[in-house]
């Protein structure tokens, strides 16, 4: 597989480190857009979390102190929109950006302008989005899943809103192209699909399914345009439509989109779980066929997100089985995960108490997550705190706890210098009190009858909302410190070796840290030696 | 297990602050799910019970084992690594172990949405229509039909600034002007629909929620095996004041509720006499701004000044001042117009009368036009 090599002289920029402001807005460089990523993705994740300090401080007790409920519905809205797709999803690509080339030993990305594309079109995108703050009628506050009838009463901000997510969809289409053309073509000789590490497996499928979700999404917001500009009647009752099947649309694409947000966090944790317990990932080939069967089962479980509008017996039985398997494949990787550790010799650096308090607290998701797959209680269960506290423990205790565990685990490899390892376990320590007691207290909030997404709230769920207030401030301050790790290990720190973990394997190991410009200039050889395990 | 001890937990660390922070004694530290009051809100709380236990169970299993490796298992504690990296038996057990578990929980999961789907032989049948932000409530077989809208103390006390005690106010946010009342003991099929966007109707009590979706109607059924009051809201997000529309059910015995029937009937006929006369300019504002902070303020807000960009502003504006605007005032409050609701078949002439008098002489509007109930009757 020389050709990576041969493909890689036609761009006769590679051959000098470009300089200045020039060096990023034009990048073609694998690493520097994969920075770029996650500093966009780490300024998303404070602008994100702002709002949700907005909307735990509206919530701190009952009254509407702070914010109007237009403005407090917004602040949900927009929350869940930067949050999925501008810190959770861009600091996975990111990671994918800078590692996958690596861990295949390849030069770079496959189609280094493309990736540059996909990048920058992500500040305009949010650009548009925020700048319904400032609109007549306000930024959209009809919940992220942009339901019709209500998302048509916004006002001068909806086709911001609707071009908003085309560029997000847009951006991750090129991403996921990307990514495949980079697998497929571009791997080191003796680098099998089988031998591939399981961070770039999941990103494999993690890949197809942006393919194959994201034109969904684009049509059916499109659809949700013509209906408010243009005439037509998709989900207008009145005009012979149905707005039952905005929902239908909108969750074929949002259930795969929960496992795009999720895959690429079951890889990080794959590949820190055997470096910390100096043992290879226990079952290598049943978590690339778990992975692929959760992916597969994922277009078949969407319904289980709107059991509430009426279905038929039959088709609410079809989505509560389907949706009741899914458990089987995602034990499968837990039970893994566990007997990885099992027996190995542990240590307990920064990552992999990321990585291990990931197991646990992504089951608590995972667990509530089986809980509202049993329809007749979801019915109950359904548009309260209770799925809130649900959705969160999959996504920061999950998702985002396995993204830091990442950016711990390969910092030294991408500076050169080891983070400080005391005030990463401080930060470890400080989020993993703290995300528990923003969100465990929700599951008690729904089962005692709170709905989401209200201002205000009677008297009897002042308790347990003041715990998740509190809770939810700390937890915010306690990333500061994430971002004081970041800079401090940039600007200096002991010196990594290249393989930095001892118990570290893999080829992005075997370079020096940090690594040279254009990763793997040579394709290295690959042997069961220097593969994953 | 986990849930209680995290509960006794976290109870215990919090209790104090909180202690401190609002001097409160109303701690109720709600933490389960209602047990109900209907034959299918007992099954889905023993289906959540049920599952609950299964889960607890799993996890304490699961992470006991990692808990215990992990204090074991250490390098610092001379831990040498193993080398197995496979087991097929181990990945078959734990394949099959949790699909064992999953179809014992399918089974009576799908026994009881089978009966929840029994919505025929229905003693009486209850329309309920949601719209931005009121129910209305149509008594199928009685021939009543009413709107409930937030209580006027928890409207009151909800405004920003307002400054009033929460814990002095019954119910704040789950109560109504007018609670819907249905006999205990009968099979009730409940109707769901909506007039605007999607809301969803939730009594915790009742065991189930349903949205209530425009153009569409589902339906649900209830018995209801004990007398009392339960209270619910709107599920589904539905705009500005989504959680401001409650649910209030009174349920009690069928004299009471054939007497309620009753009393209503009486007291609707009644007000339809009373409008055919004229009012005074007080009367009618008086009543007319009573009507505007429940109907009209949500949107154009308690100073007529609108929310700009969605709600327009009717202080000062063209339709409410000048003498051009008034039959477009009353058509548009008749008949609505883009996000503004018909208000014809919820108001008597009556009440239209009184609010376009209030709107035309308040917050500036001096017109000192008055509209009486008969200017009205003629443009409907
Ligand atoms: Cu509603």
């Amino acid at each position: 597989m020389s050709e990576a090599v041969i493909h890689n002289g036609h761009h006769d920029h590679h051959d000098h480190k470009p300089y200045g402001i020039g060096r990023w807005l034009f990048s073609t460089n694998h690493k520097d857009i994969g920075t770029m990523y996650l500093v966009f993705a780490l300024i998303m994740f404070f602008v994100g979390g702002a709002m949700a300090m907005v909307i735990r401080a509206e919530l701190f007790q009952p009254g509407l102190q702070f914010v109007n409920p237009l403005f407090f519905n917004s602040m949900t809205t927009i929350h869940a929109l930067v949050m999925i797709f501008g810190a959770v999803m861009p600091a996975g690509v990111g990671l994918a950006n800078w590692m996958i080339p690596m861990m295949i030993g390849s030069p770079d990305m496959a189609l280094p302008r493309l990736n540059n594309m996909s990048f920058w079109i992500l500040p305009f995108a949010f650009t548009l989005l925020l700048s319904t703050f400032f609109m007549p009628g306000g930024a959209p506050a009809g919940g992220w899943t942009m339901y019709p009838p209500l998302v048509l009463q916004l006002g001068d901000g909806f086709p911001f809103l609707i071009f908003a997510i085309h560029f997000l969809g847009i951006s991750s289409i090129l991403g996921a192209i990307n990514i495949i053309a980079t697998v497929f073509n571009m791997r080191a000789p003796g680098m099998t699909f089988m031998k591939l590490p399981l961070f770039v497996w999941t990103w494999i499928i993690t890949a197809f399914l942006l393919i194959a979700t994201m034109p969904v999404l684009a049509g059916s917001v499109t659809m949700l345009l013509t209906d408010k500009f243009f005439g037509t009647s998709f989900f207008s009752a009145a005009g012979g439509g149905d707005p039952v099947m905005f929902q239908h649309v909108f969750w074929f694409f949002g259930h795969p989109e929960v496992y795009i947000l999720i895959l690429p966090a079951f890889g990080i944790v794959s590949q820190i779980i055997p470096a910390f317990a100096r043992k290879p990932l226990f079952g290598y080939e049943s978590m690339v066929y778990a992975t692929a069967s959760i992916a597969f089962l994922s277009f078949f479980v969407w319904a289980h997100h709107m059991f509430t509008v009426g279905m038929p017996l039959t088709g609410e039985l079809f989505f509560m089985y389907a949706t009741m398997s899914i458990a089987v494949p995602t034990g499968v990787k837990i039970f893994n995960w566990v007997a990885t550790m099992w027996k190995g010799s542990m240590t307990f650096e920064t990552p992999m108490l990321f990585a291990v308090s990931f197991v646990v607290l992504f089951s608590i998701g995972g667990f509530t997550g089986l809980m509202m797959g049993i329809t007749p209680v979801d019915f109950q269960y359904h548009d309260t705190y209770f799925i809130v506290a649900h959705f969160h423990y999959v996504l920061v205790p999950g998702a985002i706890f396995a993204l830091m565990a990442g950016v711990y685990f390969w910092l030294p490899k991408w500076t050169g210098h080891m983070y400080d390892e005391r005030l990463g376990k401080i930060h470890f320590w400080l989020s993993a009190i703290f995300v528990n007691m923003l969100f465990f207290p929700q599951h008690f909030l729904g089962l005692a009858g709170m709905p989401r997404r209200i201002p205000d709230y009677n008297v009897q769920f002042t308790e347990w909302n003041m715990v998740s207030s509190i809770g939810g401030f700390a937890f915010g301050l306690s990333q500061l410190i994430l971002v004081w790790v970041v800079i401090k290990c940039v600007r200096g720190g002991q010196k990594a070796t290249d393989q930095v973990w001892e118990g570290a394997h893999g080829l992005e190991w075997t370079l020096p840290s940090p690594p040279p410009f254009h990763s793997f200039t040579t394709p290295p050889q690959v042997t069961d030696a220097t593969a994953h395990s | 297990m986990f849930f209680k001890k995290l509960k006794e937990c976290l109870t215990g660390i919090t209790a104090l602050w909180l202690m401190a922070w609002t001097g409160a004694v109303h701690a109720e530290w709600g933490l389960n799910l209602t047990r109900g009051v209907t034959p299918i809100s007992h099954e889905v709380y023993d289906l959540h019970m049920l599952i609950l236990w299964v889960v607890t169970i799993i996890g304490i299993g699961v992470f006991s084992v990692m808990f215990w490796s992990i204090l074991h298992h250490r390098k610092s504690k001379g831990a040498v690594s193993a080398k197995f990296h496979h087991s097929t038996t181990a990945e078959i057990v734990w394949t099959i172990i949790p699909i064992l578990i999953l179809v014992g929980m399918a089974i009576p999961a799908t026994k009881t949405l089978i009966k929840m789907e029994q919505t025929g032989d229905a003693d009486m049948t209850i329309k309920v229509t949601g719209y931005q932000w009121k129910w209305k409530y149509d008594y199928m077989d009685d021939g009543l039909s009413f709107f409930s809208v937030l209580a006027q103390d928890s409207n009151d006390a909800r405004q920003p600034g307002s400054n009033i005690d929460l814990n002095s106010i019954d119910h704040y946010l789950l109560d109504v002007d007018q609670p819907i009342v249905l006999p205990i003991n009968k099979k009730i099929r409940i109707l769901t629909t909506a007039n605007d966007v999607i809301h969803a109707w939730w009594v915790p009590a009742l065991g189930w929620k349903r949205d209530a979706i425009p153009g569409f109607i589902n339906d649900n059924w209830i018995i209801i095996e004990e007398p009392g009051t339960y209270r619910g809201q709107c599920a589904e997000l539905c705009g500005k004041d989504h959680g401001f529309m409650p649910i209030v059910v009174k349920a009690v015995p069928e004299e009471e509720y054939v007497a309620w029937v009753k009393k209503m009937k009486m007291a609707k006929a009644a007000a339809a006499a009373s409008g055919d006369r004229d009012f005074s300019k007080d009367e009618l504002m008086a009543s007319g701004k009573e009507l505007y902070s429940k109907n009209c303020a949500v949107c154009h807000m308690a100073e007529g000044q609108g929310i700009p960009g969605t709600f327009p502003a009717l202080a000062g504006s063209a339709i409410a001042t000048t003498p051009e605007g008034l039959p477009d005032h009353i058509d548009r409050i008749l008949h609505g117009k883009n996000l503004m609701p018909p208000f014809g078949e919820q108001l008597s002439d009556a009440d239209i009368a009184a609010v376009v008098t209030y709107e035309r002489n308040a917050w500036g509007n001096d017109t000192g036009d008055v509209v009486q109930p008969k200017d009205i009757k003629a443009a409907r």
